[in-house]
């Protein structure tokens, strides 16, 4: 499908006597989902099976021997990055985190996308991408001090090459488009990987990123994780072509991967990874997926969505369809099942007890990194505060 | 004058201090909107593409975020860039990213990750310009802790600043004094500059200080000249700094003087004027002889270039806050 079929078929479609009687947006909305079905690269479909689409030969072949232990550990990835998310939100709910970004149902888009990485590969998240984070070997609990309001970031970016998250939206498109116009420069094979949901579609940055990295050919991936709701506006409010055909008019792929489907995310995400470390330049990849969850913890979406289409999605859960499969195939027993069950609990028990044990910061941190050569101004303030803090200290002690 | 000394115009000396950082650290790169082939539209660039190739001076997209953007990107990844916002009135597209990320990206990293990032703004008015080309924000920018806002106003001090702002580990916003880019003086290339953030008396004098930076400070020599026939002794005091403010240069200079007028040119409601009067209140109440009086542009958009002249402090009105801080 050409981008000119679709512009020209659009209006007419929306033009539609249904319309009137149906309403715009449902007709909106199922024109979007058909594109999406003739669109979408799957590997699994939501019972379990491995589909042989040859449309898609070329991402499958990046899977092509996956082992059974391969995929017993993505398996393994997803459960426990679901109990994870789970205990975060959990945790808000009592108190011990002021706000939780919920990634239920994104776990085969995170997982697949970030098992695809390699180790010298940069990743820039957004503030969702706890499953991401997992497969950096970024410590969970790391993910949860600017949560609980502890610190503004909380991990070494270079330690798992990943970065802090990024709150505005979009911005980091451009930090990792910069980032690898600097990997080509060095000359290095390594890639950079950008995640941004469908929201920050609509953000200049985020065109800008396309252009900048199209323009000078950068190795960068933009996987945009499509869960079809920015806070309570829906894609219809986003745009008006499908997200992964923006790619086209800067010059570059799109493909639009089944995001819950954790194998054809692993595919498409190694496919456009290497690729752009063989030199051919930036790829968009659109994981069409379902935010099953709020927006964040502050966000309530039976103001703005039915119950039903969550249903809908649920049927397509990322983590049912890859066991379904695990175990059609014989490849997980109920041992592997009930450890799986057990290390979960055991995550989500270090990761209550990490929150609980988090130490506030100490008062003076204010001050600290605002620079790194220092500046005179906040050396001013740091003492006047120190000896604010030490007026009370002398009262005490009278 | 020895071999190190050049008489460079502001502008020449701004290339070949990029000349030198290109020549000195392979990791320096400069960025920005026509930057390569043309030189810039000021010529600031010119002929540095030609010599260190498009790799190291790079054209970009017309495109303010992305050029900071992707400068930050760049940064995080070893580079130190020298990005070129073509005019004052066009970084606003890049703003959010100058604010939101590059200002507080070191403190949310507790430290690990430092943005070695310039951004060269040619700033102000007087050469008769369109609009949006002829803006004084570096009271927006000076406000944003993690960023730091410096401005020359002479030829060696273009140079040197340069130096030492791509030197930096912080974000540094580089305000060059357009107006003042085609004015020529001495540059010592051996010479070992004094710190980036520190201020200078260019004149003594001991009735009253003149505080200024970049374009301003040329006017306030003149002022000086002309109050001294007048039989007045102005010191002038040339800032250099926005962010960090050498606030004890300013103190000194008032302890001995009394009296304190600044002068710049973006508008003073809210500028860095007010900050400088109301610290130097605190600091020097008892020596002040009359309340700290400021010069500046009018609480207006910057006006077309025919009024211009009535918008920007000029010899008679700061003459005039002078004879009103001297009745008092």
């Amino acid at each position: 499908m050409t981008v000119e079929s679709t512009a020209a078929r659009k209006p007419r479609r929306s033009a539609g006597g249904k319309a009137s009687t149906t309403g715009t947006k449902r007709t909106t909305r199922t024109t979007a989902k058909k594109g999406s079905e003739t669109q979408l690269v799957q590997l699994l479909t939501p019972e379990g099976k491995r589909v042989k689409n040859a449309a898609d030969a070329e991402y499958a072949s990046y899977v092509d021997g996956i082992t059974a232990d391969e995929l017993r550990a993505l398996y393994r990835d997803m459960v426990l990055t679901r109990r994870f998310d789970a205990e975060a939100t959990s945790l808000q709910r009592q108190g011990e985190l002021g706000l939780w970004a919920s990634l239920l149902g994104q776990e085969a888009a995170q997982i697949g996308s970030g098992r695809a990485t390699r180790e010298d590969d940069y990743v820039f998240p957004t503030y969702r991408e706890h499953g991401v984070a997992w497969c950096r070997g970024v410590d969970p609990t790391n993910l949860l001090g600017m949560f609980r309001g502890v610190n503004n970031g909380g991990w070494d970016p270079n330690g798992n090459n990943f970065h802090l998250y990024t709150i505005v939206i979009g911005s980091q498109a451009l930090h990792a488009t910069g980032y690898a116009m600097g990997v080509a420069k060095d000359g290095a094979d390594s890639a950079v990987i950008a995640y941004f949901g469908d929201g920050a579609s609509s953000q200049g940055d985020v065109s800008e990123a396309f252009n900048f990295a199209a323009v000078y050919n950068a190795p960068v991936v933009f996987f945009c994780q499509n869960n079809q709701w920015a806070i309570s506006e829906s894609n219809e409010k986003q745009t008006r072509v499908p997200l992964y055909q923006r790619a086209q008019g800067f010059g570059f792929p799109g493909v639009r991967v089944d995001g819950n489907d954790v194998l054809a995310s692993l595919a498409v995400t190694r496919w456009a990874l290497e690729r752009a470390r063989r030199g051919e330049g930036p790829a968009l990849i659109e994981a069409f997926t379902y935010r099953m969850g709020a927006h964040t913890t502050s966000d309530d979406p039976s103001r703005y969505r039915h119950d039903d289409e969550r249903a809908a999605w649920e049927a397509k859960d990322p983590i049912l369809r890859l066991r379904r499969h695990l175990e059609a195939d014989g490849h997980a027993d109920e041992a592997f099942f009930g450890e799986l069950e057990a290390e979960s609990e055991t995550l989500g028990r270090r990761v209550r007890e990490a929150v609980r044990a988090m130490p506030d910061p100490d008062r003076f941190a204010v001050f600290e990194n605002v620079y790194a050569d220092g500046h005179a101004l906040v050396d001013e303030e740091r003492a006047q505060f120190a000896a604010y803090q030490a007026s009370f200290a002398d009262s005490e002690g009278v | 004058m020895s071999q190190t000394v050049k008489n460079l115009a502001l502008a020449k000396a701004i290339n070949e201090s990029l000349r030198r950082a290109l020549e000195t650290d392979p990791k320096v790169l400069i960025m920005g909107e026509d930057v390569g082939k043309l030189g810039g539209v000021f010529r600031v660039t010119d002929g540095l593409q030609k010599d260190f190739g498009e790799d190291r001076v790079i054209d970009t997209p017309l495109a303010e975020s992305g050029i900071v953007g992707t400068a930050i990107g760049l940064a995080l990844r070893g580079y130190r860039p020298v990005v070129e916002i073509q005019f004052d009135g066009f970084v606003f597209p890049a703003y959010d990213q100058i604010v939101t990320q590059l200002a507080k990206m070191h403190a949310r990293s507790l430290g690990k990750v430092r943005l070695p990032v310039v951004i060269r703004i040619p700033y102000g008015g007087g050469i008769g310009a369109v609009e949006h080309h002829s803006e004084s924000p570096e009271a927006l920018f000076a406000h944003v802790a993690g960023l730091k806002v410096v401005s020359p106003s002479n030829a060696s001090d273009a140079y040197w600043m340069l130096q030492q702002a791509i030197q930096s580990d912080d974000p540094v916003i580089y305000f060059e004094p357009k107006r003042r880019y085609w004015d020529k003086g001495e540059v010592d290339t051996e010479a070992i500059p004094g710190p980036l953030h520190t201020a200078r008396v260019v004149r003594e004098g001991t009735d009253l200080t003149l505080a200024a930076y970049g374009p301003m400070v040329k006017l306030c020599r003149e002022v000086a000249d002309a109050a001294a026939e007048e039989g007045r002794s102005l010191e002038v005091l040339d800032l250099r700094s926005v962010s960090p403010l050498d606030f004890d240069t300013v103190q000194a200079s008032v302890e001995k003087t009394g009296r304190l007028v600044v002068v710049h040119e973006a508008p003073v409601f809210f500028g860095s004027g007010a900050e400088i009067a109301a610290r130097i209140t605190e600091r020097c109440f008892y020596h002040l002889e009359a309340p700290v009086l400021r010069v500046g542009g009018y609480h207006a958009p910057y006006p077309p270039a025919r009024l211009e002249e009535e918008y920007l402090p000029d010899l008679d009105r700061v003459l005039d806050a002078v004879d009103r801080s001297l009745a008092y």
